[in-house]
Formats: C-alpha cells, structure tokens, sequence
C-alpha cells in the first residue's frame, strides 16, 4: 500500500479570530478527556473487561473538540463507530459512557447500544452508527425538521472519508444543497478505511465532490483545534444564518489500530509512518506547545487539569465495573416505543 | 423445484483436518485456478484478507487485478457483480457482515434475482455474493444479523447456509460453478472450527440436506451456526436416552423438503431451529413444510425457534438470551415427553428427566468459541473457562485449533 504522508508545517497557525484563554483551556480539558478515556477504553479491551471491540479515536481528537465548541448545546450531531470522542465533546459523561461500553444497566442505552451506538438525546447527540455513511440521511434528516420547526438548530454530520464510498451520501448532499438545510457534513480524513490507505478507494479530488453540489468545502489540518475551531464557527455561522450546508475535510491519522484487536498493521502501513504522526502531529502535544508558547498556561495548571481528569476517568471505570448489567427482562422492551 | 436424487458424497480419506476458514479459502482457490473469470471484489478482502482473515494469501497468488480491494460501495460492488457476470465473468462479491447486504438489496433483489426470468431466459446472472450470519460476538444491533430468509423470500436466488468445514468447501464450488445468483452465509463465530476435509477435488450439491447425526425419537432441522448447537443438544439428549435426529438443510434455496419430512414422519417430533428472526423467518417455512408433509405423523405441533425478534442487544447479559441456543433442550425434552406416541409407542411419555439442569449444563457446554475464545486467551494469558462471558457463544474447545 503506497501511502503518501504528506507532513504538514506544524508551526502554530494563527487563528483569523481571538480564541480566548478559557476556551484554550477548555480545549485541552476536553482533547485530554478524549484521550484518557480512549486509552482506558484499551486498558478494558486488553484485560478482557470490555465486550466486543471499539475503535478508538486518539489522535483524531481536535476535529470532535474544535467543531463541538463551535456548537449550541442544542445543536445535533452523528457520530461513527469511532465515535466516542463526538459524544464527549458533545458533552457526555465519562462514568455512563463506560457503562455503556461494559453494557452495564447506567449506561446511555441501558447496555443495549455499546461502543458503536451511544447516543444522548440531552446532548444533542442523535447516536453513533455502525454502518458506514449510515448517519449521513439523519443528520440531514435532523437538519430539515430543524428548518420546518424554525429552532435555528444546526446538524453535524461526523464521517470517515471511508463514507465517500455510499451513495447515500451524495443523494442527501444534493437535498441539503437544494433546500439550504442546516448541515455540516465533518469529514475526518484519517487516511485509512479500515486496512486501506484511501487513494486506493477514492477518485479524483475528495474536495471536488461536496462542491458539485454547490456547497462550500474547506480543507484544514485537523490536528490544529484552533484552526478547526475558528473554521467550524465561521461555517457555523453562516449555516444558522440559513446560507445552505457547508463541507469541512480534516487532515488526521488514527494513532492505534481500526479497532483494539488491530495490533499488527504493518501490512498496510508502515511503523516510520505512524511515529512521524504521532511524533510531529499529535494534536495534544501541538496544543500543549501553544499553550506554553503564548503563555496560556504553565506545567502546573496542566497538571491540574489532567489530575482532575484521571480522577475522573478513574471514577468512570470504576463506577461501570461496579454497575448492574440489565435486568434480563429488557431485551424484549423498546423494540417499539 | 424437483426432489434430489443425489446423496451427499461422504468424508472418505481420513486424516487432514481445517477450520471453516480455511475451506473457504481452499475453494476459492482452487476454483480461480480452474476458471480464470471467477474474481473476487470487496472490501480489505487483498492484503487484509477480510477482517476475519479468510482470504488470506488468495491476492498473492491471483494478484491485485483478480482479488480487488473496494471502496466502501456495496450497492455499487453488488451491481457490478450482476453487470460483470451477465457478460461472462464469474465475480464472488464479499459483503462483509451480513447486516450490510440490506445495502445491497435492490441490486440483488431487483436486478440479479429477476435478469433471466425477465429476459425470457437469455441473460444470467451468474454471481456469488458471500456474506456472514451469527450474533453473540458482542457487536450489538448492526453487527449481528442472520438476514438470510431475506433474500431465501426472493425467487431467483440461491441461498446457502454450510455449518461444517467440508460443507462450505463443498458447496462454495458448487455456488460458484452455479449460473444464477447465489447468496452464500457463513457464520462468523464458525470461521475457527475444525472439521475432515478431504484433499481431492469434491463439490456438494444445493437442495440436499445432510443428515448430521440419525435418531428415532425427536428430528431437530437446523441450519449453519445453529446445526453445531443442535449436535451438541444431540448429545446432551442421548445421555438421557433421547434419540435425536440432526438434519442440516445446508441450502434454503433450493430446499431438500423430502428429507426433512421423512424424518419428521419417523419421529413424529420436530424442532427448526435457525438464527435468523423467528418471525416470518426460515423456520417458518420449514415448520409449514413439516406440517404440510407430515402431518398424520406428528405427536406434537412442530416447535420453532429462531432469534428473539429484537434488535440484537449489546449486554451479553441481554445478548445471549437472542440466540435460540439455550432453550434448545429444554424444548427437546418437553417435546419428547409430551403427548404419548399416538402411533403406539410412547417414547419419552414415561421418562423422569430433570430437564433444567441437563439445559445448564448442555449450554455451557456450546459455549466456547473459536474467534473470541483465541482472541481472549491472547488477551488473558490463560486458558478460557466456562465463566469467561464476554466470549459469548462458543463451541466445544475440543474443536479448536
Ligand atoms: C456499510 C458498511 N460497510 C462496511 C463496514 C465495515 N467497516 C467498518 S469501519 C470501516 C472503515 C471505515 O473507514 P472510515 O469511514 O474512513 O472511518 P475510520 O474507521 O477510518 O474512522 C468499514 C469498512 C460498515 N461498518 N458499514
């Protein structure tokens, strides 16, 4: 698999408006949240705590944290199989998240959705998806009952550029182009649909597509928050002003494997390619450097943070393994409402 | 369709044992040796060899232009799969999870089903579209389906449900030699189990069941993940002197009705059992056909038992009680002891059995599996044991590698 790696220039990129101190702050607090609860998330997989399998979103964490602190808490979203990271930028709690992943009876769907379908309907949270693409006609969905009902909502629509390859995709582009429904489709270009590097599955330009239709398509660094941030308000904010969808393509790598089995990916891509990610463009170390760099934030508020956050990660784990499995006599119940 | 005449040829040459796995690999091999359009296209199905790593080692040797990496299109690989075999290739599309082939029903459903009938017997479309079925892998509601009387619903379709190694060898070459369409199944918890395969060339024909085990006093008709379930129930049932009857239909389409009623005449007591949605599902249709064949012969109405007609949940807690598994012989006792024999006998009327217990028992029992079992004691570093749950449905150690 010839994967090209096109190493971008890491130097901090200026953001076109003033982000404050706070939601610097903010920022690391929620990229950093991500990243310990994913790497908890492996911790369950390999000690045989968790059921089944998750795909993990490290390395992919500024998109979900710059687009979600650009939205209205009532705003919606859908997610991916990789979705654990939209669900807590969005503003899930850690400890019914991990219940969920154990299919414990606290968990967001009482245990019956697991890794792939958490959804939180008090965050705006429409559920991730297990079928690739398969959230494109909710989101849009969402985005037209949005419009009929007037509420000035937005929808986000979070996929891989694996999505690119379902029809269904482009059919409800072309409907949110027509109609200027309030979406943005998020496009997390994380090189690889499963154990294939994308040039191999993906014609032509990736940018060239969303454009056909008429909607406006940005292409960014999706390891920079800031840079993420400051282009999803700007879409943001001419969605809401009902100016039609907009399309943002984020450049990002998964750090670890398709799923927590995936160990041995050296078939189709290369170690050299993974560290020069994780070495030069880990999206918390680049954050970490701005901080420092323009004096947000020092070592110890830091550590602060990140002591907070491993207590309440810790806190998570153990409520979910402490927690109930359903009663048994809900499997028959919410087949319909 | 007309009654089979052909009998299953039987495992001769002793010795070599694979997994299910690798007998798919095997006959996807050998019949691109033999026939140079056969292809295969789907998704990771070159280097990656699939997620489940069945087609492992098929791109080295056929190379990239005949194992062909998709993009995430099943809609569009399932109809370049009917435009190419109407052309004259022979393309085996790859669906990976079962669940998926919804996404590929128009092209299969509107267009592949109905080419040679609607072309007045001219064109044909002759594709293989591999699939998989089973749940209790704990991949929750999109993962985890047993679609297969879907598409067994649609005339025009071929549908296969191998539950052994040598079967899925057998009928795999068979399925791709066939000129129509043919959706084949494999369950995904199978793809480790171990089973004789002979070395020399063999093909297995649709529409005939295979009788798996032979018995008098109850018929258990079973399909792909469930016919394992239902041998090891077998068993369970001969310790307390119940004779059952395992019959593997192996094709719902076309299916071998003429055994099946022979047996439910000779025990007068059937059980289907299938994982796919009880409702309006396989077992259906296979209880009508026993009713309708052998009614004058039943002591009991035919008992079905498919999935629970819900989502699959995630929970194993939830999750395991989906799965017809551990019912199974508790319905096979109940039914041997009701209804005293009305053909004279009274088999299994004046047994005492203490059903529940032998139930525990006999699921434990099912409960190792191949995939997740390898995965978990990688993980654990020790040996797995029946309280390991997260697993979920699992075989007989024995029968792993
Ligand atoms: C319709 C469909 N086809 C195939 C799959 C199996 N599958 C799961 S994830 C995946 C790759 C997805 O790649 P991408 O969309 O880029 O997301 P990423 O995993 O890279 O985050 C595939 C093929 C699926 N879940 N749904």
């Amino acid at each position: 698999m010839n994967s090209k790696l096109k190493t971008k220039n890491s130097k901090l990129s200026r953001s076109p408006v003033a982000i404050e101190r706070e939601k610097w702050l903010r920022f690391y607090r929620q990229m950093l949240k991500i990243r310990l609860f994913e790497e908890q998330v492996n911790q369950l997989y390999l000690g045989a705590k968790m059921p089944g399998l998750a795909h993990l979103y490290i390395g992919e964490e500024a998109i979900a944290v710059g687009v979600c602190e650009a939205l209205r808490g009532d705003d919606y979203i859908t997610s991916t199989h990789r979705g654990h990271g939209h669900c807590l930028a969005k503003g899930a709690a850690v400890e019914r998240m991990f219940a969920e992943l154990l299919g414990k009876a606290p968990g967001y769907c009482r245990g019956k959705g697991g890794s792939m379908h958490i959804a939180d309907q008090e965050t705006g949270n429409l559920g991730a998806n297990a079928i690739v693409a398969g959230s494109a006609g909710i989101a849009t969905g969402a985005a037209m009952s949005a419009k009929m009902r007037g509420s000035n909502q937005i929808a986000v629509c979070f996929f891989g550029e694996g999505a690119l390859g379902q029809g269904l995709l482009y059919e409800v582009m072309n409907m949110a182009s027509l109609w200027k429904l309030p979406t943005l489709f998020v496009c997390e270009n994380n090189q690889y649909n499963e154990y294939t590097h994308y040039q191999e599955t993906t014609a032509g330009d990736l940018k060239a597509r969303p454009e056909a239709f008429g909607i406006e398509t940005v292409s960014i660094d999706g390891q920079d928050v800031g840079v993420v941030y400051t282009t999803a308000l700007r879409l943001v904010g001419q969605i809401r002003q009902g100016k039609g969808p907009a399309f943002l393509i984020c450049d990002t790598y998964r750090f670890h494997g398709h799923h927590v089995g995936d160990i041995n990916r050296t078939y189709y891509r290369s170690k050299h390619e993974e560290e020069e990610w994780k070495s030069k463009r880990d999206p918390l170390v680049l954050l970490v450097a701005r901080l420092k760099a323009q004096k947000l934030a020092n070592d110890k508020a830091l550590a602060k943070i990140e002591e907070e956050l491993r207590r309440e990660i810790e806190a998570g784990v153990e409520f979910a393994l402490n927690a109930p499995y359903p009663d048994a006599a809900e499997v028959d119940q919410h087949v319909y409402a | 369709m007309k009654a089979p005449t052909q009998k299953t040829p039987q495992v001769t040459s002793a010795g070599r044992e694979i997994t299910f796995g690798q007998a798919i690999n095997e006959a996807l091999a050998e019949e691109m040796r033999r026939d140079p359009t056969v292809f295969i296209i789907g998704e990771d199905v070159a280097e990656a060899g699939t997620p489940f790593k069945v087609l492992s080692g098929l791109v080295e040797e056929f190379g990239r232009g005949r194992v062909i990496d998709s993009p995430i299109s099943e809609a569009g690989i399932a109809g370049l799969g009917v435009g190419a075999a109407m052309t004259g290739m022979r393309p085996v599309v790859d669906i990976m999870f079962g669940d998926f082939v919804t996404l590929t029903m128009d092209q299969m459903v509107n267009q592949a089903a109905k080419i040679h009938y609607m072309s007045g017997g001219k064109l044909k479309v002759p594709m293989v579209l591999r699939t998989t079925l089973g749940a209790t892998r704990r991949s929750a509601a999109q993962h985890s389906q047993s679609l297969h009387a879907w598409l067994s619903h649609v005339p025009g379709l071929k549908v296969v449900v191998p539950s052994t190694p040598y079967d899925a060898k057998g009928l795999l070459k068979t399925a791709i030699r066939d000129d129509n369409p043919v959706v084949f199944f494999e369950d995904k918890m199978m793809y480790q189990l171990k089973g004789p395969v002979p070395e020399s060339e063999y093909t297995i024909p649709f529409g005939v069941a295979d009788i798996k085990r032979a018995g008098t006093d109850i018929t258990i008709v079973a399909t792909s993940s469930m016919v394992q379930v239902a041998l090891r129930a077998a068993e369970v049932l001969s310790e307390s002197g119940i004779s059952a009857e395992v019959i593997d239909v192996r094709s719902t389409v076309p299916l071998d009705k003429q055994t099946i009623i022979e047996s439910a005449n000779k025990t007068g007591r059937a059980i289907v059992v299938d994982e796919g949605y009880e409702r309006y599902g396989v077992t259906a249709e296979i209880a009508s056909v026993i009713a309708e064949g052998a009614f004058y012969y039943l002591d009991a109405p035919v008992k079905r038992m498919g999935a629970m007609d819900v989502p699959v949940p995630f929970s194993p807690v939830l999750e395991d009680q989906t799965v017809p598994t551990p019912e199974l012989n508790d319905w096979c006792f109940r039914l041997a002891r009701q209804v005293p024999s009305l053909r004279g006998g009274t088999p299994g009327a004046d047994r005492q059995i203490d059903a529940p217990d032998v139930v525990v028992q006999a699921y434990q029992r099912y409960s190792v599996s191949g995939l997740y079992c390898i995965d978990l004691e990688r993980r654990l570093q020790r040996k797995v044991t029946d309280n390991d749950t997260l697993g979920g449905r699992r075989w007989d150690l024995k029968l792993l590698a």
